[in-house]
This record gives structure tokens, sequence and C-alpha cells, in this order.
């Protein structure tokens, strides 16, 4: 139960699609110019990453990753398909996403009218095939666990895409040089975003194995003997390791 | 004939300042920003991205008589993939490590939405060797974007450019450490990547009134 609070929260402030690893930026910018199209097109990533990411990996465990294919019979043991992967993955998506456009005309024609052209453009979305991928890259153990991963990063999205659209809504009336005026300011904004979602980032550190506050680890540079900065200098020169990792030996 | 006729030869050098298809065209934002904190990473990118747009125009345009309009995402989606899925095994086998740098980007390069605009836009609608040239023009456009924000990313936030120290040892304090310069750590972390393409797209537009938004 706890996995998966943490992952939720993580997915959503942490590893925020937008402000962390900049997923879907393409129609962020381009759709959040008014905050109700941009409520319609997050609603919409939600629902296509909590289909997609639960089924992809299905596909991963059982037919792509390295070893998976041993429910076949152990002689299939060795097969790593897992070059497959980006085929497979974009296919399921596509193919989700047409599934689930003509569900939603179906039985709910307002709210295909609402999201117009975007659900089909979400195919080719980079936040959904993203989402697929960072499951597949961090090695989500569970099918719950993806779920909870496709909700929350949709929920993630859906948090800055609607963030950015009140904001540019309000910067309407204000004075913005004309260079910036438009993409430009966005970008900013959406930086500064980003730096304060950073914030975040201490949030699931406490507990009992939190790792220990970073003052505790720092050697004070200054007081160091010249023999250890000349052994310093040496590793960080011989071993290619960074200058944080070396002080804080 | 020459091997370049000026509309042709103009197909490349549009999108290098004009019709810049991040700056301008908002398109391929996705991997602009998230791989440019080494400037490495970022010339690897462009070079794939390159690739699969050069030959996935030649391809789409070689097929598009016979490409049925209903089904032409999907077989473009399907041209993209292969090639994405040769450039991350050749990048797996040769720069393993940079390959785990990049990690999923490269995959994402399938939906970058450079890749599909042009293939829509041009690719459909025009012969192989124009395609060609609109490919290599518009990654040589992304190219640019990602190895200036790659280049100043590295360089303020590391002091390296490409690995090699530049601007001295910060351990030992040569170089420009000596007279007290500290490394900017704020142009490593992602949101400076933003902030990078905001100012391009500033001056960009001051240097060219025609391109700046009615609000």
């Amino acid at each position: 139960m706890l996995e998966h609070i943490e992952l939720f929260f993580k997915s959503i402030f942490i590893d925020n699609m937008v402000f962390a690893v900049f997923l879907g930026m393409c129609s962020y910018l381009a759709v959040s110019k008014k905050v109700a199209t941009a409520v319609g097109l997050g609603a919409a990533v939600i629902f296509v990453l909590a289909v997609t990411v639960p089924l992809n990996w299905l596909l991963d465990q059982y037919l792509l990753r390295d070893g998976a294919l041993v429910w076949l019979g152990p002689e299939y043991a060795d097969y790593n398909l897992s070059f497959l992967s980006f085929i497979l993955f974009i296919a399921t998506i596509a193919t989700m996403v047409q599934l689930v456009e003509i569900v939603v005309e179906k039985f709910s024609p307002s709210l295909y009218n609402s999201l117009g052209i975007f659900l089909p453009l979400i195919a080719v979305n980079c936040a959904i095939l993203g989402g697929s991928l960072f499951m597949q890259a961090r090695d989500i153990q569970s099918l719950g666990l993806a779920f909870n991963y496709g909700v929350s990063s949709g929920i993630g999205w859906f948090l800055a895409i609607l963030a950015i659209a009140a904001i540019r809504e309000k910067i309407r009336y204000s004075n913005v040089p004309a260079p910036l005026r438009g993409l430009g300011i966005t970008f900013i904004i959406t930086g500064l975003m980003g730096i304060g979602f950073q914030s975040f980032g201490g949030m699931l550190t406490g507990g009992d194995d939190a790792a220990a506050p970073v003052e505790e680890q720092r050697m004070d540079y200054d007081k160091v003997s010249e023999n250890k900065k000349k052994e310093i200098k040496e590793e960080i020169d011989t071993k290619d390791v960074s200058y944080n990792d070396a002080i804080n030996k | 004939m020459a091997l370049l006729t000026k509309k042709d030869a103009s197909l490349i050098t549009d999108p290098l300042a004009d019709n810049n298809p991040i700056t301008i065209q908002v398109l391929g934002i996705c991997s602009a920003l998230a791989i440019t904190a080494e400037l490495k990473a970022s010339i690897v990118m462009a070079v794939a991205v390159m690739f699969v747009l050069g030959l996935g125009n030649v391809v789409i345009s070689l097929m598009r008589n016979i490409i049925p309009s209903k089904i032409r995402i999907i077989v473009q989606l399907i041209v993209v993939a292969t090639l994405v899925i040769v450039v991350d095994q050749v990048l797996k086998a040769f720069a393993y490590e940079l390959s785990k740098t990049l990690s999923v980007f490269v995959g994402l390069i399938i939906t970058n939405c450079i890749i599909m605009g042009r293939f829509e836009a041009f690719a459909l609608a025009n012969g192989p060797w124009r395609s060609f040239l609109d490919g290599i023009g518009n990654s040589l456009g992304y190219g640019v974007i990602l190895i200036i924000v790659g280049f100043f990313r590295e360089l303020l936030g590391s002091g390296t450019l490409l690995g090699y120290k530049v601007l001295g040892d910060p351990i030992a304090k040569t170089g420009l450490y000596a007279t007290g310069y500290e490394n900017n750590g704020f142009m490593i972390i992602p949101p400076a990547a933003l902030i990078v393409v905001g100012i391009i797209i500033w001056v960009q537009r001051s240097r060219n009134p025609a391109l700046v938004e009615d609000n």
C-alpha cells in the first residue's frame, strides 16, 4: 500500500511529466491558451495513460523482456525481444486511442465533441509513449503499480497544463515584451514553475530508511590537508568520478 | 544542372533560422529540453534525428502514391519506429554510456512532432530528393537549437565542453576558478533548458519583428 502511495505522489510532483522530463510539451504549448480546452486535453491524457500503461506492462512482462517467453516453454527462456518494444508500444497506443475514441463517441457524444481533434492527436503525444517507456525503464513491478503510474503521471501532466493555461489567461493583461509574447514567455514561466516543483524533491526522503542529511556528509574543503587534496584531484583525473563523489568519500 | 537549385537550397537554409522547427514551428520540444545538460548528448541526438528524418522522409516520399489515406498515420509510425529501433540498437552497441544518458529519449524520437509533422506536410506531397533535403534542413534547424542550449548549459553548469575542462580545474582552483568563479548548478537542472530556449526565442524574435505574435 505504501508503495502505491509513494509512487502516486512521486509521479505527480517529483517526476512530473512536464517539469522534470518535458514530455508532451508540443500539445502543452499549443493547447494551453484557454483553461477549458486544457482541462479537456488533460482529462484525455489521464484516460489514455491509464489504459495504455498497464496494457504495455503486460506486453513487456509476458512478451518483450529478457526471458519473458518462458511461459511458452522452457526452450524460449533465452529470447530477448526488448528491441521490439518501441514498435509494439506505439502499436498498442495507436490501437487503444482509436478504441477509446470509438467508445467515447458512442457513450458520451458531448465529451467526444468537446475533445474534438485532440483525442486522435494523443496517439502521437510523447507523454503517452513516454509513460510506457519510463514504466519499462523504471522496472515497475506489478500491474497495479503500472496502473497507478499511468494515472498519476497523467494527473501530473494535467496539473501542469492546467496551471500554465490559467497563468496564460491572466498574463493576457500583462505588459510582456513584444518578442517574448506568446511562446517565449510561456517557456520562461514553465521554467520557473519547474524550479518551483523541484522543491517537492525533499517530500519522500523522511522516515527510517532516509539518507543521512547532506550537511553531515560534506567535507569542509579548506580544512583538508594538502595530501588529501592531491588525492582527490588525482582520483578525479584518473578515475573520472564526479567532484561531489570524490569529496564526499 | 547544379546539384542544388536555389529553391532546393532554401529547403535547407529556411529551417535554420526563419522556419526553425523548435522556435517557430514549435515542434520537437520534448527531447530538445531533456537531454541538453551535456553537449555530447545534444550532438548525438541531433545526428540521430537527422538520420531518422532524412531517411524517413525519403521512404515516405517513395511510398506516397500507394499509402491509403485512412492508414497513413499508422504507416508513418511504422516507418519511424523501425528507423528509431535501428538508431537505438546502434547506440547501444557503439556508445553504451551515451545511450544510458539518452535513455528513453531515443525512443521518444518516434513521437517527435518534427518527424511526423514533416512527413505530413512535405514528404507526402513531394519527390524523394526534395523530401530528403527538407528532412536534412529541419533536422539541422533542430540540431542548431539543441547544440546552442547544450553548449551554454554544459559550459555554465559544469565548466566543461564535451567532457574537457575548459574553464580550469574546479578542485585545484586553476584557470577561471582562481578568481572565485563557481559553476552555476542551476544550469544543470531541467528547468534551465526551458529558460535558455525562452531567451533564444527572445533573441530570434527581436531580430525578426515579423515573427512576433499578436496577443
